[in-house]
């Protein structure tokens, strides 16, 4: 099997297209099962995909595929950074939902006025998700419970105290919608005429999104901070004995993973909902899982993916005019993420073998050759 | 030896067994030609019992799909009584000792039915009493008429069980000899080839600065048993001390609790005059401490970081890898050009993965690195375990280069050789106590062994 | 661990204290103290849900999935693959369960359906993490969102149509059949209206165990007892559990490890396809979104919380099945009572660490926590729906803080595994 691997990947050259070539697969391959579920079904493919791809490139649309993408992106890089230190915050869904919750009701009450208001709301929501992270990141530390399980519960709980928390505190009906009283249209976060051609506007939270990408960026691969967090995200082993505190690298990698969650629903808050009510976005947090493992944890790629995730959600209803239900791109999605982390894992495979072949040639001395010796 | 047990496949040549040819594709069929393999590391699982271990694989059956316990655990007893094994059955293997697991590691194959029995390394982790019980198990065997290949490198173990005796080398045989006909010196040139290196220290340039004093230091493990006990000793500048014993006596959690990355119970450190006893890794890694761990894979290096990368690790708050909290990459990448210039690190570049270069390239970074920013003390635990010669030779020319600038080095191993050619001192350790100091200047190779047994205490 | 075991430490000759084995008399003496426990409870609070066979029987109900779950996890988890992805195929096992009932005309072809549709999900999970080796938590997070996915874009294709159906749910499932032992339905009834003192009380436990149990729970009941005798009384289950505890030493045996590794995903899946089917076939009556509402999740706490043993697993199940029947049946009022169930218990603990095992700290800490929750319990009279919601998420996520450090899981569990790796 192995060997079959070897000699099938072994024609292909190592070059930087590599890290791309995996994605690009994924999706090419998403297109094909797709294809052949919709001819099962009696559609014709090639219409369902020209259907997106037109409405995917109207002025209209193509600001509505960046204000959602925002949404995701941000999720995104919310689970990135503990994916990058191997820890699996699968808690970002509860964390955000549970800081919109605090931050709307606390934005309704309008303690301060104008723009200190956004910047409260803001604040708190990004307090508030460190908080509700940190308390799996402490389980995980004093109590040894697996991140996974705690946050996972920690959703379901999320979720408990929100509804209570939206019908005893800070609710107000709205016709049938029970939600958080509006925020004051002085504290909504301007759009942007970022597009032309149509007068939708689209969210100032895109700037703050790009901002974080940035930010994320240089934080992890340019400060000290970021190389410890790598190194112990690479070999924990390595990492203690080098000096890092991996228990608290775990805290604070836990709280900054629930601070940049408690922003995910910041974009839909200040910019178009205005308060929490059960409209508000469920899901985004699973929906960051998927982008970051397709994105590969890299700033650019995440966003080429929340784009991607996106621009399908979005047109998925053109696709009821050819009778075909919208679902079906949730297929497509499912078959990239699956497609992907297996392009991934072969393709990193593939690159160790290749480059310690590359070594073994390079290097002149035949005794100096890579050989697989046994850990001693 | 993989390829003798499936686990590997041959590109050429052939395998006899009792003259007729065999091939292996999987362990199984070695099995099913009556070969049977104990390994060095031993293929148990902890979680199970000594029964469930055995007949893994080749379970008796009762009524088709039954597990017949019954049967298995008589059929254990016979054996282990025959060849006076002392095997009890339904004992889970992690409250076994490392001996009895060997036992049962032996037990495993002859319940196969296996003839011939490969032991590989099979002292490694034994103390001396052990080996001798092993021994009288392996003449019992032998006796009832099976054929059993020992591979060691330890000589003297290797000439005492043997009957015959076949020298490798880089994969080729190099000779057959008979055991009485030859010496553990003649043995070993074999098995290196040539003269063998010698790690031999000239003058010393141990001064009276001490650089770092251990008094009293107490670790014990989670459930209270003390591993490293009322340890004390001072290394001086220009000095290297050297602990001798056998492997598990204690040396690495000695050197962990140096670190900082085990606790410890009691005593106190002193590094350069200051007492760091309550400082962090990092501090202490900071203070002046280099670190070359026995275990490179797991501790010194990420394997799938470029080399510039690895440089950084441990070294994260010092020049020339960062400028306050922001890495420089430009300072750590020159900087690890040099090491890899000065340490003769064979590699193509220094963006590669540290995966892809060979034991002994990986083992030179990691001594460049832990030389580099002035350190007053190193700890080298095992710094040319599974390196080659050439590796291993200059290794040794850091160390005495170093030694002779006035660092101090704590240096742990179970290479006899080395320790005697660069130790200024030496100390054994047992059982988690230094039992004896010992002279490296006039001790031999054997006088040692027997004082990190336990058998020769005060040499 | 293991790496710093000294061997010159090793006490030969003293096994170190044996583990707790929880045998038939103990379990049933801990089971009567704990409905005396609830008695208590209900007596004080005239909480009389908390063992009336109304809620025992949804308990029972509710713990199937869970419990159902739980061993698609122990089957995976014992042969060293972690299993996140039981949620999703939960959620394929309740739309095929659906779906097969409704196509052939029997509940019995839904549960042979949903099996199948969790299988499906667990060949993914075994490409994935199996014959790929990719990491098993992220192959199950996305087989969680596929399961999604492909389940709603189904109900879209097949339900949609159908009368009674619709794009999120399915038409009304045909019945599954109950057993129940008639006899005892007066008797036990009458007992339990009393309201007497621990009599009641177990009349109600018996009657919801003995009256309108469907078969598919009876089924689901046997496979604890199954799995047990295939994982540790036959060679298959043995060569299975090696697989998850070292790899490397089946492998040198001459054991598969990627044939046994993928029978247990495929095992494990198809256990919690039954779960899901339970959830719409039994517990419904008809497919909906949504349905299985994280108990894939849960299944794997009970698991853990079982220390990935089928019996610790069952009482896992049940204790979050309670918890989350509780919480249909008076929800507020009954969990209110619980508190009360959960201080006494805390009172217990305290008195065995300081009588039995003379550590007077942890009992000091334990009272206090005692006497806090049952100021709660004295200063409110219900708990907010809300918050019954979560109970058994909370339950767990407190379980799990108390006692995850002395839980074992399988050495090799979640380590991804290639041939001729030895070391």
């Amino acid at each position: 099997m192995n060997g079959f691997l070897d000699r099938m990947l072994g024609r292909v050259r190592l070059g930087g297209w590599l890290a791309v070539a995996a994605p690009v697969i994924a999706v090419v391959f998403a297109v094909l099962i797709t294809s052949v579920v919709l001819l099962v079904a009696g559609k014709a493919p090639v219409e369902a995909f020209t259907t997106l791809a037109d409405y995917g490139t109207q002025p209209r649309s193509m600001v509505m595929i960046l204000n959602t993408g925002v949404m995701y992106y941000i999720s995104a890089l919310a689970v990135a950074v503990g994916f990058r230190m191997n820890l699996f915050n699968i808690g970002v869904d509860g964390q955000y939902r549970l800081a919109a919750v605090v931050a709307a009701g606390l934005g309704g009450a309008a303690v301060v006025p104008g723009v200190l208001n956004i910047v409260l709301v803001v604040v708190v929501a990004v307090v508030v998700g460190a908080l509700w992270a940190a308390i799996a990141g402490l389980l995980r530390v004093y109590r040894g419970v697996s991140e996974v399980i705690s946050t996972i519960m920690l959703n379901a709980i999320a979720t408990g105290l929100g509804s209570w928390l939206v019908s005893e505190h800070f609710g107000v009906l709205t016709g049938n919608d029970l939600g958080t009283r509006p925020i004051p249209d002085d504290a909504h976060m301007p759009g942007i005429p970022l597009i032309a051609g149509t007068p939708v506007l689209v969210n100032g939270f895109i700037v703050v999104a790009v901002l974080l990408g940035v930010a994320y960026w240089v934080v992890l691969n340019r400060t000290r901070f970021g190389f410890e967090l790598r190194a112990t995200g690479k070999s924990e082993s390595a990492a203690v004995a080098s000096g890092v505190s991996v228990k608290k690298m775990i805290v604070v990698t836990m709280v900054m993973s629930g601070a940049v969650a408690g922003l995910i629903g910041m974009p839909e808050l200040l910019g178009a909902s205005y308060k929490y009510s059960n409209n508000f976005p469920a899901g985004l947090g699973f929906t960051g899982i998927a982008i970051a493992l397709l994105g590969r944890n890299n700033p650019v790629g995440m966003a080429v993916g929340a784009l991607l995730w996106s621009f399908l959600e979005n047109s998925s209803n053109q696709l009821q005019l050819l009778d075909i239900s919208k679902e079906i791109v949730q297929i497509m999605q499912g078959v990239v993420v699956i497609s992907v982390i297996i392009a991934y894992e072969l393709v990193h495979r593939y690159r160790i073998v290749a480059e310690q072949r590359r070594v073994s040639r390079e290097l002149a001395a035949p005794q100096e050759a890579p050989k697989a010796e046994a850990a001693a | 030896m993989k390829i003798l047990y499936g686990m590997q496949r041959p590109d050429e040549g052939e395998i006899r067994v009792n003259g007729s040819p065999v091939g292996f594709h999987t362990p199984a069929d070695a099995i099913a030609a009556g070969i049977g393999m104990v390994h060095q590391h031993f293929m148990l699982a902890d979680n199970l019992t000594v029964l469930e271990n055995v007949v893994l694989g080749s379970e008796p059956r009762r009524g088709g799909v039954a597990l017949d316990f019954a049967a298995a655990r008589k059929k254990i007893k016979e054996i282990s009584d025959a060849y006076g094994l002392g095997v009890r059955p339904d004992v889970p293997v992690e409250d076994l000792g490392v001996g009895d697991r060997q036992r049962v590691e032996i037990l495993k194959v002859l319940y196969r039915g296996a003839r011939i029995l490969i032991l590989d390394e099979p002292t490694a982790v034994l103390v001396p009493h052990e080996v001798d019980e092993l021994f009288d198990n392996l003449r019992g065997l032998v006796r009832e008429g099976l054929t059993i290949l020992f591979i060691s490198h330890k000589l003297d173990e290797v000439l005492r069980v043997a009957d015959e005796i076949t020298v490798i080398r880089r994969g080729t045989t190099v000779a057959a000899v008979n055991p009485k006909d030859v010496t553990s010196r003649k043995l070993a040139e074999l098995m290196v080839g040539s003269e063998l290196p010698s790690p031999e220290t000239r003058e010393s340039t141990v001064t009276d600065v001490v650089a770092l004093s251990v008094r009293d230091l107490t670790v014990r493990t989670g459930d209270g048993r003390p591993v490293v006990e009322n340890v004390s000793f001072d290394i001086h500048k220009g000095e290297v001390l050297g602990i001798a014993g056998v492997e598990g006596n204690g040396q690495a959690e000695l050197v962990e609790a140096i670190m900082g990355m085990r606790p410890s119970e009691a005593g106190a450190l002193t590094l350069a005059g200051a007492d760091i006893s309550h400082w962090s890794t990092l501090r202490r890694r900071a203070g002046g401490i280099g670190y070359i761990p026995e275990d490179r894979h797991r501790h010194g290096l990420l394997l799938e970081s470029p080399l510039w990368e690895n440089r950084i690790l441990g070294h994260q708050t010092r020049r020339p890898n960062v400028k306050g909290p922001w890495i420089d990459r430009a300072g750590a990448r020159a900087d690890t050009r040099r090491i890899v210039e000065e340490y003769d690190v064979r590699t193509p570049g220094i963006d590669v993965d540290a995966a892809t270069l060979s034991g002994g390239n990986q083992q030179k970074l990691i001594v460049g690195r832990e030389m580099s920013g002035d350190p007053v003390l190193l700890i080298a635990s095992h710094p040319t375990r599974g390196v080659d010669i050439g590796a291993q030779a200059a290794i040794w020319d850091h160390l005495r280069t170093a030694r002779a600038a006035g660092l101090a080095v704590l240096l742990i191993s179970a290479d006899l050789d080395e320790l005697i050619g660069l130790s200024d001192t030496l100390k054994v350790i047992l059982r988690g106590r230094i039992v004896a100091d010992v002279d490296p200047a006039n001790v031999t190779p054997e006088q040692l062994g027997s004082a990190m047994t336990g058998a020769g205490e005060g040499v | 661990m293991t790496a710093t075991d000294l061997p010159v430490e090793r006490p030969v000759e003293t096994p170190p204290a044996r583990r707790f084995r929880l045998s038939a008399p103990v379990l049933l003496l801990g089971l009567a103290g704990l409905v005396v426990l609830l008695s208590i409870a209900r007596l004080v609070t005239g909480a009389n849900d908390i063992t009336s066979a109304g809620t025992v029987s949804a308990a029972l109900g509710l713990a199937v999935p869970i419990g159902l779950a739980g061993l698609g996890g122990l089957w995976s988890e014992r042969a060293g693959v972690v299993n996140i992805g039981l949620e999703g195929m939960m959620v394929l096992g309740t739309w095929f369960g659906a779906w097969g009932a409704l196509q052939f005309h029997s509940p019995w072809a839904g549960v042979v359906a949903g099996a199948v549709g969790g299988a499906l999900g667990a060949v993914i999970h075994a490409v994935a993490t199996v014959t790929f080796g990719v990491d098993h938590i992220i192959s199950g997070v996305a087989i969680n969102i596929v399961g999604v996915g492909f389940t709603q874009y189904l109900s879209q294709l097949v339900f949609d149509g159908m009368p009674g159906g619709g794009t999120k749910n399915s038409p009304p499932l045909p019945k599954m059949g109950t057993v129940s032992l008639g006899f005892l339905d007066d008797p036990l009834r009458t007992v339990e209206a009393k309201h007497w003192f621990v009599l009641s009380d177990f009349a109600g436990v018996l009657r919801g165990i003995t009256q309108g149990v469907s078969w598919f729970t009876i089924l689901a009941i046997l496979l604890v007892p199954l799995s047990f005798y295939i994982l540790w009384r036959t060679p298959f289950g043995l060569r299975l559990r090696a697989c998850g505890e070292r790899p490397v030493a089946a492998e040198s045996l001459g054991v598969n490890v990627y044939l046994y590794k993928w029978a247990a995903v495929i095992i494990s899946g198809v256990l919690a396809g039954l779960g899901g089917a339970f959830l719409s076939l039994v517990a419904a009556g008809i497919y909906r979104d949504g349905q299985t509402g994280g108990r894939g999740y849960i299944g794997l706490a009970a698991m853990i919380f079982g220390n990935w043993r089928p019996g610790g697993l069952a009482g896992g199940a049940a204790l979050f099945g309670y918890t989350d029947a509780l919480q249909l049946r008076q929800g507020g009022i009954s969990v209110h009572a619980l508190l009360l169930v959960v201080v006494l218990l805390l009172v217990a603990v305290a008195v065995y660490q300081l009588v039995r095992q003379r550590r007077g700290v942890a009992a000091l800490v334990t009272g206090v926590v005692a006497i806090a929750v049952f100021v709660v319990f004295a200063v409110t009279d219900t708990v907010p729906e809300q918050f019954t919601s979560f109970t058994p998420h909370l339950t767990t996520l407190l379980v799990l803080s108390l006692a995850s450090q002395r839980l074992r899981m399988p050495a090799a569990d979640g380590v991804p595994y290639r041939r001729g790796q030895a070391k």
